[in-house]
């Protein structure tokens, strides 16, 4: 150590020993942040606690189960006509889409299959189903990312998609159209030429999304490389629907894996994929969706067959004893039942497999090391619905 | 503001003062499941248009609002959160529950994570029925709280003494 002779020195290092003394106070275990419940990025109810240092994420931890319903207990004592009716709740943005899987594993135990227009028909709500949940997606993300006007186009153009929903189902929201064995109703008189302009205008909403959203400078520069989610890990986690295609993975269960009943392989159309596994790929991949599930509820509605809406089933429906697992690929990812029945009136157990839980999963590996504000792009990206995560 | 505080106010005013009330409600929407995005409609979407009504959804927090839109489920976990949210608010407050959920159970009237009904929690002014009600039925809802705030006694509800329930 050498001496210090220079009085104007040995100030200088006694206000940086001061300092450093001070800083080592006010050195802590970082800031702890807390979304949530309620925030408006995260799609209603889920919280967020963030451990940040700086502005830096360090861990992040979703807390689900704000929105949890019960619904595996309360489908115990409902008949099979009543969960039909419940089930439409889970995900609500593409409520038919959740009906589709039930009915299929109920019909798959009782051994009906629907006619050949009713499977059309379902296929065609499915898909527009999708459309509605996805372009919702494509507004409330730009509104995420501060961009308002994307949710108000989104908001205008969705009612083109539930007036069809709605004058086909009688349902604006939760259709309960699908009866085990077939559907309610016939389709109303003029709704196939109605569908077709609907989706007409949907495609041109796809197309204004692209220029205003996604082909948006700050848009991109707040999602291109952020919460980037390689495909080994994506699908350890095991993400499914667009989270996994925009990782690169071509999977998609209506083409990979459609169980019967669902008309898919009717319609020419595409699995779109992005290698990037960023935010944007996601962003991109769902928009391409909405554009394919358009083009595929075109195509179907100009070929369904004529004929009966229902097969024949007892009145009062009893489910053999046995067990079904039946999942399709719903908006969020892939959604299965697995209904196991004593023969009974209503099912003895009902496990639901839905995706959004297993999406936001990642979130912890995902958010970790990322900046606060790019943590609002992966949760908008990531695309969960909350009556879906916590049921 | 002496006399308005006491409630002793006369007549002419207090009706002016809930004209102007009526038409600048600053809503929160507090969404949690589908009745939030059926509140989405009504409040952000061009076509349902709420703001024709006086009725301005975009406070930043709960501490500016006038009127909260309890639409959805809450469940016994969400609970404290609620209460915590109707205290925040600045007197004089309303509250819409919107929707079978928040109204009475609804669907999970028989489920054991579900509050059934919002109004053994907070006290509710105006009950929207429906499962999730359409955006033209939570605009009634939002027309007949305009309609109780326009010939409401300052008095009565400006006192200030917090309303207990149950």
């Amino acid at each position: 150590m050498t001496a210090v002779s220079d009085p104007s020195q040995l100030s200088d290092l006694v206000a940086e020993a001061t300092d450093t003394r001070v800083n080592l106070d006010f050195e802590s275990e970082g800031m702890t942040l807390n979304m949530g419940p309620q925030h408006p990025a995260t799609h209603g109810t889920l919280r967020i606690v963030a451990k940040l240092d700086g502005e830096q994420v360090i861990s992040a931890e979703p807390i689900c189960g704000y929105m949890h319903r019960g619904y595996e207990k309360i489908v115990e004592v409902r008949s099979y006509p009543q969960i039909n009716a419940l089930i439409n709740r889970i995900d609500w943005l593409g409520s038919f889409a959740n009906e589709v899987p039930f009915i299929l594993a109920a019909e798959k135990l009782m051994g009906v299959e629907a006619p050949p227009r009713a499977q059309w028909i379902r296929t065609i709500l499915f898909e527009m189903s999708r459309v509605a949940n996805i372009s919702l997606f494509l507004g409330d993300f730009g509104l995420q990312l501060g961009g308002m006007t994307a949710g108000f186009y989104a908001f205008r153009d969705r009612e083109h998609v539930l007036n069809m929903i709605e004058s086909a189902t009688g349902g604006r929201f939760h259709p309960n159209f699908d009866r085990i064995g077939g559907l309610k109703d016939d389709l109303p008189k003029g709704w196939i030429a109605d569908s077709h302009v609907a989706m007409d205008k949907l495609l041109a909403f796809c197309d204004e999304m692209e220029d205003l959203l996604v082909g948006n400078e700050i848009f991109q520069s707040r999602t291109r490389g952020i919460g980037v989610i390689p495909a080994d890990i994506a699908l350890n986690y095991g993400l499914s629907g667009a989270n996994l295609r925009a990782s690169g993975v071509d999977w998609d269960l209506r083409r990979d894996g459609c169980p019967p009943g669902l008309v898919y392989d009717q319609a020419d159309w595409k699995v779109w994929t992005h290698p990037d596994g960023d935010c944007f790929a996601r962003t991109w991949v769902r928009l391409q969706e909405t554009r394919e599930a358009a083009k595929i509820v075109k195509q179907l509605l100009d070929t369904i067959p004529a004929g009966p809406v229902m097969a024949k089933v007892p009145r009062i429906i009893k489910v053999p004893e046995g067990e079904a697992y039946v999942a399709t690929e719903n908006p969020l990812g892939e959604m299965g039942y697995y209904i196991v029945s004593k023969g009974e009136l209503v099912p003895f157990r009902v496990k639901i497999r839905s995706a959004s839980f297993n999406n936001i999963s990642i979130v912890p590996w995902v958010a970790r090391g990322a900046y606060v504000p790019d943590l609002i792009s992966i949760l908008g990206s990531l695309y969960f619905i909350l009556g879906d995560i916590d049921r | 503001m002496g006399l308005v505080e006491s409630g002793r106010v006369p007549k002419p005013l207090s009706k002016l003062l809930n004209l102007s009330r009526k038409y600048s409600i600053w809503a929160y929407q507090w969404g949690l499941a589908c009745c939030a995005i059926e509140m989405g409609a009504a409040f952000a979407s061009p076509r349902y248009d709420v703001m024709r009504l006086g009725v301005i959804p975009f406070p930043a927090s709960p501490r500016q609002a006038d009127l909260v839109v309890i639409a959805g489920t809450v469940t016994d976990k969400l609970a404290p959160a609620v209460v915590r949210l109707y205290e925040q608010m600045p007197d004089p407050k309303y509250v819409i529950s919107m929707g079978s959920c928040a109204n009475c159970g609804g669907p999970y009237w028989d489920s054991y994570s579900v509050t059934k009904g919002v109004d053994q929690l907070i006290p509710v002014d105006v009950y929207v029925p429906g499962c999730p009600p359409r955006p033209e039925a939570l605009l009634e809802g939002i027309l007949l709280l305009q309609e109780r705030i326009a010939h409401e006694d300052m008095a009565e509800r400006w006192k200030g003494e917090p309303i207990v329930v149950n």
